[in-house]
């Protein structure tokens, strides 16, 4: 492919993916070309209770820097537990713990002297209900993250714009700013809480089930995003629909009553899975 | 035997189960329930017109203008002015409040959020307790205990901040922001309960958005809970403007009873609710004195109603522009 080609093509691009790989890093830096800041992150030994509970045996996986990685199985396997170690929310439960090391590239998020809080800006969250803040404005809800980090109020506005762009909402909402948040579709709202995790500018970012509460047609565009989202993040995404994870993910985790069974490329799981549990379970045995 | 349908051709069952019991009563406990909600309301008109009628008498010698705008109040002269008891009732709660309301909402705060688990119920229990004391008791601790003891800071802090209205001069030990204080402590157990109870109400979703994004315990308290909790923490605070305006006992002991409008917060007043209590039992043989006090019984009441009606609109509107912004459907 020429670049001309390469360039008519970004032109042609029906969301923004384009103009988010193109926009700096920070407004002062040059406009191009973009590394990716995102990391591998490795799980060691992971092991999370609640109270005498024991909902991730062991676990050891790797995701691969700017690709997405699915979790798969039954419902309680440990999926919504498992991700909520690696940005450390799993210890906001009462009661709850983990054990075993979380490498964002090679620092350990649970070594000592870890600061909480740039454990989560570095790690975004989007949760299975859209979740902004209900007495927020649209406007206020993406910049929610940004104050908390300091943003100037300069550069506000560019930030904010450029993170509704990066999460395909900019055009829908870019005229009402100022309404509530909530007063948006299920599926744009969902949107807007991408909007509200990339604008911080994590280094991974989580799903948990993020398009179960919405209709096919917004499920379709968030799957369209997540494609774009990769280049520059990478991406944990739970899902208890196989043909989503087939649809996004480059590899796939399948979990089973708290372990791992597998953790392979996505196509071979879905066709050719080395241990029969998975097989079962993808071809709808059981769970 | 009923269920043998297929050798009983005649008619066809009904597909309903029979009715059980007696259903009648719901019109009947319907018939109840409005009459006796309809009976508060006759009670308060009943009530509202019976104050008019009572306090005509003042208003006729003294005009209606006058008695609420004049600043005379004795009695033994016939002077009926109950313009420095509207003062104190007013600058009383208004103290009350302003110190009540945050310090209600810390606890609150505190209590939902910060406090470890096994102390959140003693501590809860503590606050309402303060509940359970009697009226006259504040009033009793205000006067012996806590308002000489405050003696020395608010001569400090009206010699030091002199320079902002209403603090510089005098201080007497009993005064309106003794008053005030007492006040606070007293509206203190039912606006954190309240507002405890609102906050454990904001959904789990929207703290962990704050917490999730890297919020502090304190960032994600300012950013989830306290704007969700906000409407109702409003609410809380008008049940205790209500609770303030009225008290009568504890006030009494506390304000120093002269019925002047003071020169600063800590000089002494009077309040509606407390030249009632103090004179009802004098009045009796003085036909206008009587009809004095029925009328500021009146103004409290009314004081009461607008305060707690434009309060109520407020509240109202936040919760409808709260609802206006819901969700719209799933689909998008
Ligand atoms: N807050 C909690 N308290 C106690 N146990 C929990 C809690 N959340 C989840 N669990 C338990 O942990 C296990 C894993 O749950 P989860 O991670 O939510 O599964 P999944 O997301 O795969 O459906 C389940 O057995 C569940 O009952
Ligand atoms: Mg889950």
């Amino acid at each position: 492919m020429t670049d001309h080609a390469k360039d008519a093509r970004a032109q042609d691009a029906p969301t923004d993916a384009a103009a988010l790989a193109r926009l700096p890093r920070r407004p002062e830096e040059p406009a191009a070309p973009v590394q990716s800041t995102a990391h591998t992150v490795r799980l060691k030994a992971l092991n999370a209770f609640y109270g005498d509970t024991h909902a991730v045996k062991g676990v050891d996986l790797t995701y691969a820097a700017n690709q997405v990685t699915a979790m798969i199985g039954p419902s309680g396997c440990g999926k919504s537990t498992l991700v909520r170690c690696i940005n450390r929310m799993h210890e906001e439960v009462p009661g709850a713990r983990a054990e075993g090391e979380v490498l964002l590239g090679e620092t350990d998020l649970y070594g000592a002297g870890v600061d909480l809080t740039s454990v989560r800006r570095t790690i975004g969250m989007v949760f299975q209900k859209p979740n902004p803040f209900p007495t927020m404005s649209i406007f206020d809800n993406v910049a929610a993250g940004l104050r908390l980090s300091g943003t100037k109020r300069g550069d506000l506005k560019e930030r904010v714009e450029w993170a509704l762009r990066g999460a395909g909402l900019w055009e829908e909402v870019k005229d009402r700013l100022g309404s509530p948040g909530v007063g948006l579709s299920g599926g744009q709202q969902q949107r807007l809480c991408i909007a509200r995790t990339i604008a911080v500018e994590p280094d991974v970012i989580l799903m948990d089930e993020p398009c179960s509460a919405l209709d096919p047609i917004a499920t379709l565009r968030i799957e369209e995003l997540i494609h774009e989202l990769k280049q520059r993040f990478t991406i944990v995404i739970v899902t208890h629909n196989m043909q989503q994870a087939a649809r996004v993910a480059d590899t796939t985790a399948f979990m089973l009553a708290g372990e791992l069974v597998e953790h392979a490329p996505t196509e071979r799981i879905f066709t050719n899975p080395d241990d029969d549990r998975t097989e079962q379970y993808v071809t709808g045995k059981f769970g | 035997m009923a269920s043998g349908s297929i050798a009983e051709p005649q008619a066809p069952p009904s597909a309903l189960k029979p009715p059980t019991g007696f259903r009648h009563a719901d019109p009947l406990m319907q018939g109840i329930l409005a009459a006796l909600a309809a009976g508060i309301l006759v009670l308060i008109g009943f009530f509202f017109v019976r104050l008019v009628v009572e306090a005509r008498p003042a208003f006729e010698a003294y005009g209606f203008f006058n008695f609420v705008f004049s600043d005379e109040w004795v009695p033994s002269k016939g002077e009926f002015g109950a313009l420095p008891l509207v003062f104190g009732t007013l600058v009383t709660s208004a103290i009350a409040l302003l110190i009540g309301v945050p310090v209600a909402i810390a606890t609150a705060v505190y209590l939902t959020e910060l406090c470890p688990a096994r102390l959140r119920s003693p501590l809860t229990v503590l606050v309402e307790l303060l509940a359970a004391v009697p009226s006259v008791v504040y009033g009793l601790w205000g006067i012996y205990f806590l308002a000489p003891k405050l003696l020395p800071a608010e001569k400090w802090f009206a010699d030091t901040f002199s320079f902002l209205p209403f603090v510089d001069g005098p201080v007497s030990i009993p005064n309106y922001f003794v008053a005030g204080l007492i006040l606070a402590i007293m509206v203190l157990p039912i606006v954190s309960a309240i507002t405890r109870e609102v906050m454990s109400t904001v959904p789990k979703e929207h703290k962990e958005a704050a917490l999730a994004l890297g919020a502090t315990r304190w960032e994600m308290i300012r950013m989830a809970i306290l704007p969700y909790a906000r409407p109702g923490i409003a609410g809380a605070s008008m049940l205790g403007l209500g609770r303030a305006l009225g008290e009568t006992i504890a006030v009494t002991i506390v304000i120093g009873n002269a019925a002047v409008i003071g020169d600063s917060i800590f000089s002494q007043g009077y309040s509606l609710a407390a030249v009632i209590a103090n004179e009802f039992g004098e009045a009796a043989s003085d036909p206008t004195h009587r009809a004095a006090l029925i009328a500021a019984g009146l103004l409290l009441f009314v004081v009461t109603l607008v305060i707690n009606g434009v309060a109520r609109t407020y509240v109202n509107r936040a919760e409808t522009a709260a609802l206006r912004s819901v969700p719209k459907g799933m689909a998008g």
